[in-house]
């Protein structure tokens, strides 16, 4: 009888993590920045499109977690058996581009908050990425995923800080629910903005093989799909923090442009220094954790997709390819954060183009695939499910080609 | 001789030319018939999207670079056949098992030797490429020419497995008898090292592999097989596959991967095996898996304390299934009661009238079934033992630890 209560526990504890860890990674420096810049200039108003956001990311998450149990392949192993190796090759390569300048962004991220606590990015991002790429190759699966965990608790910072602010809760409640679109191009840029951070492509892998490296089973998938679902609804409250606690102590007292999230954290500064330091430890957090990630996802990634031995229980000699780009990202990813006058800002805006030129193929790619019989035998979509996740990817990607646009526009300026 | 090789992604899309050098067509596919001839093309395919014909390799006359040329334009309208493996179908992208190499591999493509055969040329699989010389072929396949091509790709290491070490997964078993893939090579490999494949393969793979080795090698794999995954094998397979399979296991292994399944499945397994077998492992799977009783195994060599040296190697030599690992010789009184223990060597040397009392047998350090583990690894450790006997209330024998359990114990924490 004891044994049957710890299998089921064992259950619950095994299906915990992937969905939650990608969720909560979503809300990395880059989308930190969004979520205060939109909260800093228009306060309570943006906040209704969390519930959407939340649902779209929903859909989408769930589809990846499920054709990872079902199949126990990953996304780059799918699309390369159905697509053929130059669609694969071309996505990888794309992918490669987005997510080198993502883990600039964080190496950044890193930086300036610490530079917060008056330490200098020289000591500070050597430091972060030695440390990023000691973990993840001499550390156990099981105890960076602790790690992981731990850090994905850390996020609470947000939430204190946010309620430290004392915002006006009745408001953030209103505009919660009530939308609200006004025809001024900065708000729709940001609207924009906010949807296309939020769902990236380098999510859906590396979600995908999370859940085939956890073994979680079609039989065990009901547990992974609540843990989606919460998965999403933690990283929305998150960002519905970050924009009350930017529209509580930024907005009320002059709306204006911030320049990147540091930014954020010292206006937050009047409202006690606990408030000011908790944000820029929860933004320190955030970029660290997605710097541990995305290197690792993106080189696994690659790499099963290609068909070049991956993993971290290889040795460098066994899998050589996949341990030259993960160190290659971190190195890149790090080393530029302290070369003086790099184009960090135009890097994250082209980051933004690549992202939303792959991400509609990855989405057509993964309703193609969860719609294989062959695949996913009695777990394919339904015909509801199949309109809401086919109406999500128009969304998604009109948005994004939006972004698309917006970004271009910008980097041409 | 370069010449005499050609690649798949060269293959396919080589134009086929009829008797008056008319081109009939590009080859779509290749396909090999196992039970007539292993390693020979039989046909290959030609035509576009809705018709395809099939050109018989006793119709082709020459091969080359520059096109196929056909002796004979009789061509038979394609219909499926499920004894053909095609080989862009079947083989190209997807997973195969490399004997020699110990691992799962990608196929980027494959390599083909022509050779002249009764005044005509055939085509022989001679390897399956993978890794960057074959990527780089199929991605350059289409946009320069195919001899240029081979020119560049000379500056790339080769990386090929030959066709003998390579062992295909076909999931479906009436195809796998039609198609005479066999599991002969895999079943030559280590357990280990089989063991660590099969992790790496889908669920689909697995429960394909599991069906069709010999029930005792595939025990052996199991038994080496990350314990999560161990109950996902046996729950995918049929009960009587299951039963089989355990029935061959190590009764304590057997026990632990049951007592992982759900109370139903486990006890419709244990109805399934025989008798002998389905005692030992039902009297095993009433301890606790964390205790001196769940560690152990009930196979073990007990002889009266009367008895001669060569009364002992009698009895060692009725247990042909444990005699390679018999390291301690356990003596008992009337009731079954230990009293000593020598080792096994020293039976084999004594003179075999000598009575085992007068090998000064050692006093017996003993683990109580209820035992906890973590005790008994501090007893191994102590002792520097290599066997230690558990017994129950009564003091009787009831199995016996031996040191691999211990290592695998401590290595799983």
């Amino acid at each position: 009888m004891f044994r049957r209560t710890r299998y089921h526990l064992a259950v619950f504890f095994a299906v915990i993590g992937p969905g939650f860890i990608t969720a909560m990674v979503d809300n990395d420096a880059g989308g930190i920045f969004t979520y205060s810049q939109a909260g800093a200039k228009y306060g309570y108003l943006p906040l209704w499109t969390l519930l959407p956001i939340t649902l779209l990311l929903i859909v989408t998450q769930e589809m990846c977690s499920r054709m990872g149990a079902v199949t126990g392949k990953g996304l780059s192993d799918l699309i390369r058996e159905e697509f053929g190796l130059r669609t694969t090759f071309f996505m990888m390569a794309a992918l490669v581009a987005a997510n080198l300048t993502n883990v600039m962004a964080n190496f950044a991220g890193i930086a300036s908050s610490l530079e917060l606590f008056g330490i200098s990015r020289y000591i500070t991002v050597p430091l972060a990425s030695a440390a990023v790429w000691l973990l993840v190759v001499k550390g156990t699966y099981s105890r960076v995923e602790k790690i992981f965990l731990f850090a994905t608790a850390l996020y609470v910072c947000y939430i204190v800080s946010g309620v430290m602010v004392k915002p006006d809760w009745k408001e953030a409640a209103i505009y919660s629910v009530r939308p609200v679109l006004m025809l001024d191009p900065g708000y729709i840029t940001m609207l924009i903005g906010m949807v296309g951070t939020s769902v990236a492509p380098w999510m859906q892998f590396y979600l995908q093989a999370a859940v085939v490296e956890k073994g979680v089973s079609a039989k065990d998938y009901a547990g992974s799909r609540i843990e989606v679902i919460v998965g999403c609804i933690a990283m929305s409250v998150i960002a519905f923090f970050i924009i009350v606690a930017c529209a509580g102590a930024i907005h009320s007292v002059r709306p204006r442009d911030i320049n990147d999230a540091t930014d954020a954290a010292l206006g937050l500064k009047p409202f006690g220094n606990a408030a000011y330091l908790l944000f820029s430890a929860g933004l320190f957090n955030a970029s660290l954790f997605a710097a541990c990630i995305l290197p690792l996802s993106t080189s696994y990634t690659v790499c099963e997709g290609l068909g070049f031995e991956s993993g971290v229980n290889k040795r460098f000699r066994e899998a050589p390819i996949f341990y030259w780009l993960f160190t290659g990202l971190i190195v890149i990813g790090a080393g530029v954060v302290l070369v003086p006058g790099f184009p960090l800002v135009r890097m994250i805006l082209a980051s933004q183009v690549i992202n939303g030129i792959l991400l509609p193929f990855v989405l057509v790619f993964m309703i193609l695939l969860v719609n294989k019989q062959r695949l996913m035998k009695k777990w394919v979509n339904s015909h509801i499910y199949n309109a809401v996740a086919w109406t999500s990817v128009v969304v998604l990607t009109g948005l994004t080609l939006a972004l698309i646009a917006l970004s271009i526009r910008e980097l041409m300026r | 001789m370069a010449e005499q090789l050609l690649y798949l992604t060269e293959l396919l899309g080589l134009k086929v030319h009829g008797l008056n050098q008319r081109v009939l067509g590009r080859v779509s596919d290749a396909a090999l018939v196992p039970v007539a001839h292993p390693v020979r093309i039989d046909r290959l395919f030609i035509g576009g999207a809705f018709t395809w014909l099939t050109v018989r390799q006793e119709q082709i006359h020459r091969i080359g670079l520059d096109g196929i040329f056909l002796s004979d334009e009789n061509l038979t309208p394609y219909h499926p056949d499920e004894s053909m493996l095609r080989l862009e179908r079947d083989l190209l992208d997807q997973q195969i098992i490399d004997a020699q190499g110990r691992k799962v591999v990608r196929v980027n493509d494959v390599t083909f030797e022509v050779v002249r055969e009764d005044g005509h040329d055939v085509l022989l699989i001679r390897e399956v490429d993978i890794g960057l010389r074959s990527v780089f072929r199929r991605l350059a396949q289409g946009v320069l020419p195919r001899r240029m091509i081979r020119r560049l790709q000379s500056r790339i290491a080769p990386n090929s497995i030959g066709w003998e070490y390579c062992s295909i997964i076909e999931p479906d078993p009436q195809r796998r008898l039609r198609l005479n893939i066999s599991t002969s090579l895999i079943e030559k490999m280590r357990p280990a090292d089989l063991a660590d494949i099969v992790e790496e393969l889908s669920p689909d793979d697995r429960e394909a592999l599991f069906t069709a080795m010999e029930a005792d090698v595939a025990a052996e794999a199991l038994s080496e097989v990350d314990p999560d995954i161990q109950a996902q094998i046996i729950e995918s397979l049929e009960t009587e596959r299951a039963a089989d399979i355990l029935e061959e296991m190590d009764p304590d292994e057997a026990a632990d991967v049951l007592g992982d399944l759900e109370e139903r499945m486990s006890e419709e397994i244990l109805e399934e095996m025989e008798d002998a077998p389905k005692a030992e492992v039902e009297e095993l799977l009433e301890y606790d898996e964390d205790t001196a009783g769940g560690l152990m195994n009930t196979e073990f060599v007990a002889v009266h304390d009367s008895a001669t040296a060569g009364d002992a190697i009698e009895a060692v030599r009725s247990q042909p299934d444990m005699a390679d690992g018999v390291t301690t010789l356990f003596l008992t009184d009337i009731d079954g009661r230990l009293t000593g223990v020598i080792p096994a060597t020293r039976a084999l040397l004594a003179r075999p009238d000598a009575s085992v009392a007068e090998l000064s047998p050692e006093e017996p350090v003993t683990a109580h079934v209820a035992d906890k583990a973590a005790r008994v690894a501090e007893l191994f450790d102590k002792y520097n033992l290599l066997a230690l006997p558990v017994v129950d209330d009564e003091g009787r024998m009831a199995g016996v630890v031996t040191a691999d359990d211990i290592i695998t114990l401590l290595r799983r924490k």
